[in-house]
């Protein structure tokens, strides 16, 4: 079928239903990780030897990588208003730029986790390491997935074309951010 | 958009255009067809975990036995039997039909749109679905066969293998279970954008019919609660085969954390199929009572209350699982609450009956026999909601009679009910009446001689899941197991109604008379389009005058008063 | 309410539990046979008639929802007095850890698929040379207050003593102490009642109540048999 149904274009709830639909997408992402994280935390306040093992991740890099994902949100939102401005070209460049940044993310991430490997923190080396790997690599399959719709978008904005897609890949690419946001203090700074 | 002309949809070139055959039944984006998918693939579903029922129950009344058509039940077979049971009866039948299916068909016909607002994810949705199916089924012949270990996976007996002896049976029931969980993440998302965003121009809140609302409500509670779940399938997943250590207590892991991770999916789940059911028996309730609903509002408040409630009584099912007893408290509070919201509906619905001239067509015996038996399970409930009681209760038969007297009222009564009311719409033939009414009583009777033994066998002391009580001197009785022969023979009997039904449908699905456009002459928009309705289906779409339930309207010549009629 | 059953209640707080039984069996079958009753009597009372048309009620008007309320509050009441009564219990039986000079302790270790019941020897100690370890045999005293430790091996495996109407989890990685103080003599079933694998069936255990007298020169008996082994060891 090449036309949407009539469905799709109206909007009751006062909302398009493209942005109506990535909320409800993002609401129950939240609850997949906060599953997740409040596993996480009822773990870390019962068990002390969670502390010994958060000691061996490196804030450093865990800073540098919210810094990373921060900036590309940033472009996210330039790619929005360029969009909203009816820029396609304009706004696929600042999506691609927003993929940029989360290529450097996984490539950060990609060492840290070699480095840890290396010095024997394993998957199943302990509780806390199983959710080190868990929570932030379910985390980046979420930034990768991310990438992937972006380029697709990016791809079709480039000509102009079903521009509104850029704001609902926007607000999806901000929650991701979010999360990250939540992991970083539990996972690296909390010691 | 909403107060913008009704528009044609001929412009929008859907419908006319030839589909071959394998797109029209396979790759169809058409909610109706969907739906239709749904529904059968459910139905297929529920006939082999009623086949797993008969070849567990057979084993519990006469141990030992050949089962015709399966053989003798060894113990890890039963095991088998008896977790993929549960699973099949709640994962692949209850939630396909009553929310994808009805879902599907009922919210964009009854809310006056010519689809879902994304039908490609929708398709996307059943293809998901369908996948989780073959898993399954793929893990019951896999070495070391199926999963054993209960529908609830509770670790470390579903975490490794040399515990569960089901190395890749497991872990293909864990993909199975979560791959099903994402196929009906798509629909929730779908159905409640649809709902909330796509109705016909005119449609207030509270002209939306109750079905929609519930299936709605449910879709929001599934999304909700099922994250968790998710979440804990993935540690469940790396623990069984990356060694993780979430649930294991040698590295530090803890069982019972899986058990909340379930539970707190596994209690409002009750709710995400109870609503649906509870929409439909609205629906019927009223058409053949020709009465309006009692109390509209109260109805959806009760609604949402006990969709609040639903998430905070998870650990009732953990009383005695080694949480803090203190805790427990907390949970019976919570736990005897949740019974006035949905005590309140009930009485909605009784009282819709008052000062009305009901009709006891076959849609509307299942829709009344759901209220009386659900009552069954509701107050049972109330014995295990309370702690003092459930020390003793738990894990015994008492519990799975009070379930089965809530899911199956849920699921196969208002699976019943809803096919032959919408079977017109959906078909556009008529279900034969007097089979149908033979098919209602011949499962109805059965049905409760099945359970009520089973309430006195688990108060008695009788535990779930065993195999053989042989071994057990107190459960040996044998007026006890003449009760479970009881039990076991009824379900022979209601089993062979089932081939009264399953005639009666195929027969009417090709021979039944021709159905109008409205048989029940019902309000609701469903019953303007033609049946069954084209892709797409109504030439123009509606407008909305009033609320749903305008029956017996003093100083109308009609007593029905439908939705788009403008006066 | 249980007993009729033929399960006979041989601890302190099996009648409390069959008590809350009643109390509720009582409670939700007045509003089970009521509300079956009215709904069943309009069924027959407003079955359709020729030339009868329905009435049109809203249920919106105060004095109408007033048959919803009115059954609400009293629900609520209802619930009120079921709660207390199964949190009392509760508080009772799991809660509180009744404490007594002349308390026995148990350990219960569960396994695949079996139980392992260690009894203290006569110095009335665990954890001594004199233990008196029993597979799938559990020996008590009459009306003596035991603590029971539950251990697991393996997996989830669940204590069942139908005839004290207790029940409890065993989790592996810890120890779960609770009570029990038999009232009658005699031998039971101890049931696992969560699922356990393949041989959950297979898992059934006795506990002996013995009286005082009889329950010491088990005791004596088997202990010497424990010292010596030990001692060949």
């Amino acid at each position: 079928m090449s036309a949407r149904p009539i469905a799709t274009t109206r909007s009751a709830a006062g909302m398009p239903t493209g942005r109506l639909a990535v909320w409800w997408v993002i609401a129950s992402e939240i609850v997949i990780f906060g599953g997740l994280l409040g596993s996480y935390v009822m773990f870390r306040l019962s068990h002390d030897s969670f502390a010994s093992d958060a000691a061996n991740t490196n804030m450093y890099i865990g800073a540098f990588n919210t810094w990373v994902l921060l900036t590309s949100s940033l472009f996210a939102v330039l790619g929005h208003k360029a969009a909203e401005e009816g820029n396609g070209p304009k706004a696929a460049r600042m999506l691609w730029l927003t993929v940029g940044g989360g290529a450097v993310f996984l490539l950060v991430k990609t060492y840290e986790w070699y480095e840890k490997i290396h010095h024997g923190h394993t998957l199943s080396s302990s509780t806390f390491f199983s959710f080190y790997y868990t929570a932030a690599g379910l985390h980046a399959l979420h930034v990768i997935a991310g990438m992937i719709i972006m380029l697709f978008v990016a791809n079709t904005a480039r000509k102009n074309l079903e521009l509104h897609r850029v704001e609902l890949i926007g607000i999806y690419w901000h929650f991701v951010d979010v999360v990250w946001i939540f992991l970083f203090p539990l996972l690296y700074i909390a010691k | 958009m909403a107060t913008a002309p009704v528009t044609h949809h001929d412009a929008h070139g859907h419908g006319h255009h030839e589909e071959s055959w394998f797109v029209h039944y396979f790759w169809s984006t058409d909610h109706k067809m969907i739906a239709k998918q749904y529904m059968f693939t459910g139905m297929a579903m529920a006939l082999i975990g009623g086949f797993f029922a008969y070849c567990f129950r057979m084993q519990i009344a006469f141990p030992g036995i050949d089962v015709p058509g399966f053989g003798v039940v060894s113990p890890n077979e039963y095991n088998h039997l008896i977790t993929n049971h549960g699973a099949i009866m709640i994962f692949w039948v209850a939630m396909p039909v009553l929310i994808a299916a009805f879902g599907n068909y009922l919210i964009p016909l009854m809310i006056g749109c010519d689809d879902m607002v994304f039908p490609k994810l929708n398709r996307l949705s059943y293809q998901i679905f369908l996948l989780s199916i073959v898993v399954l089924i793929a893990s019951f012949f896999v070495p070391g066969g199926g999963f054993a270990g209960a529908w609830t996976m509770y670790p470390p007996l579903s975490a490794k293998p040399e515990y569960g002896l089901t190395p890749l049976g497991a872990s293909l029931f864990v993909t199975a279970v979560a791959l099903e969980f994402v196929a009906f993440l798509m629909g929730g998302i779908n159905f409640v954008t649809t709902a909330m965003n796509s109705r016909a121009p005119g449609m207030r809140m509270y002209d939306i019919p109750m079905v929609v609302w519930m299936i709605v409500i449910a879709s929001i509670l599934f999304m909700a609660s099922v994250g968790p779940l998710v979440a804990g399938a993935v540690m469940l997943l790396f623990d069984q085969n990356l060694g993780t250590a979430f649930f294991n207590p040698d590295k530090g892991g803890d069982p019972v954390l899986w058990q909340h991770l379930f539970w707190f999916f596994g209690h409002p789940e009750v709710y995400v199929v109870l609503l649906p059911t509870v929409g439909i028996v609205a629906e019927i309730i009223t058409v053949f009572a020709r009465k309006k609903l009692f109390a509209y509002r109260t109805v959806l408040y009760t609604a949402f209350g006990t969709g609040v409630l639903s998430f905070m009584v998870w650990a009732h099912h953990q009383f005695i699982a080694g949480i803090d007893p203190r805790m427990a408290n907390i949970f019976t509070i919570t736990t005897l609450l949740i019974s006035i919201p949905i005590a309140e509906m009930m009485f909605v619905y009784i009282a819709t009956l008052y000062g009305g001239a009901i009709t006891l067509t076959t849609p509307m015996l299942w829709a009344l026999s759901f209220i009386a038996t659900f009552l069954v399970g509701g107050v049972t409930g109330i014995f295990l909601g309370a702690s003092g009681a459930d020390i003793y209760l738990h894990d015994t038969y008492f519990v799975l009679a009070h379930f089965h007297y809530t899911f199956f009222p849920i699921a196969i009564i208002g699976t019943f009910a809803g096919l032959s009311y919408w079977f017109p719409k959906m078909f556009g033939r008529m279900m034969n009446e007097t089979l149908g009414k033979i098919h209602f009583w011949g499962t109805i009777i059965p049905f409760n001689c099945i359970f009520i033994p089973l309430f006195v066998l688990g108060a008695a002391g009788e535990h779930r899941r065993i195999f053989d009580y042989t071994n057990f001197s107190e459960l040996a009785r044998p007026e006890l197991r003449q009760l479970d022969q009881f039990a076991t023979i009824s379900l022979l009997v209601m089993l062979g109604f089932q081939v009264l039904f399953l005639f009666n449908l195929f027969y009417s699905l090709f021979w039944g008379p021709k159905a109008e456009k409205n048989p029940w002459k019902a309000n609701t928009l469903e019953w303007t389009a033609d049946s069954p309705p084209p892709h797409g289906n109504w030439p123009e779409l509606p407008r909305v005058y009033r609320g749903p339930y305008e029956y017996s309207v003093p100083g109308r010549d009609q007593d029905y008063w439908p939705q788009n009629a403008q006066n | 309410m249980i007993e009729i059953l033929g399960l006979p209640a041989a601890s302190t707080f099996a009648d409390d539990i069959d008590r809350v039984f009643t109390i509720i069996f009582v409670a939700v079958g007045f509003w089970f046979l009521l509300a079956e009753g009215v709904f069943f009597w309009l069924i027959f009372r407003f079955k359709k008639k020729d030339g009868v048309k329905a009435q049109y009620i809203t249920g919106e008007l105060k004095s109408e929802k007033r048959w919803i309320t009115v059954p609400h509050n009293i629900i609520l009441l209802f619930d009120i007095v079921i709660v207390v009564a199964a949190v009392q219990v509760w508080y009772d039986v799991k809660q509180d850890l009744p404490e007594e000079p002349d308390k026995q302790v148990v350990r219960v270790i569960a396994q695949q698929w079996a139980w392992t019941f260690v009894h203290p020897g006569p110095d009335g100690k665990l954890d001594t040379p004199d233990d008196i370890a029993k597979v799938n045999e559990m020996h008590v005293q009459a009306d003596r207050l035991h603590h029971f430790q539950l251990e697991s091996k393996d997996v989830i495996h669940s204590f069942s003593v139908p005839v004290f109407r207790l029940k409890q989890d065993v989790i592996p990685g810890r120890v779960i102490t609770g009570w029990f103080t038999p009232t009658k003599t005699g031998t039971y079933d101890i049931q696992c009642t969560e699922i356990c694998g393949v041989g959950h069936a297979l898992m059934p255990a006795k506990i002996v109540i013995q009286t005082a007298a009889e329950h010491a020169e088990w005791v004596a008996k088997n202990s010497s048999v424990a010292v010596a082994s030990a001692a060949l060891r």
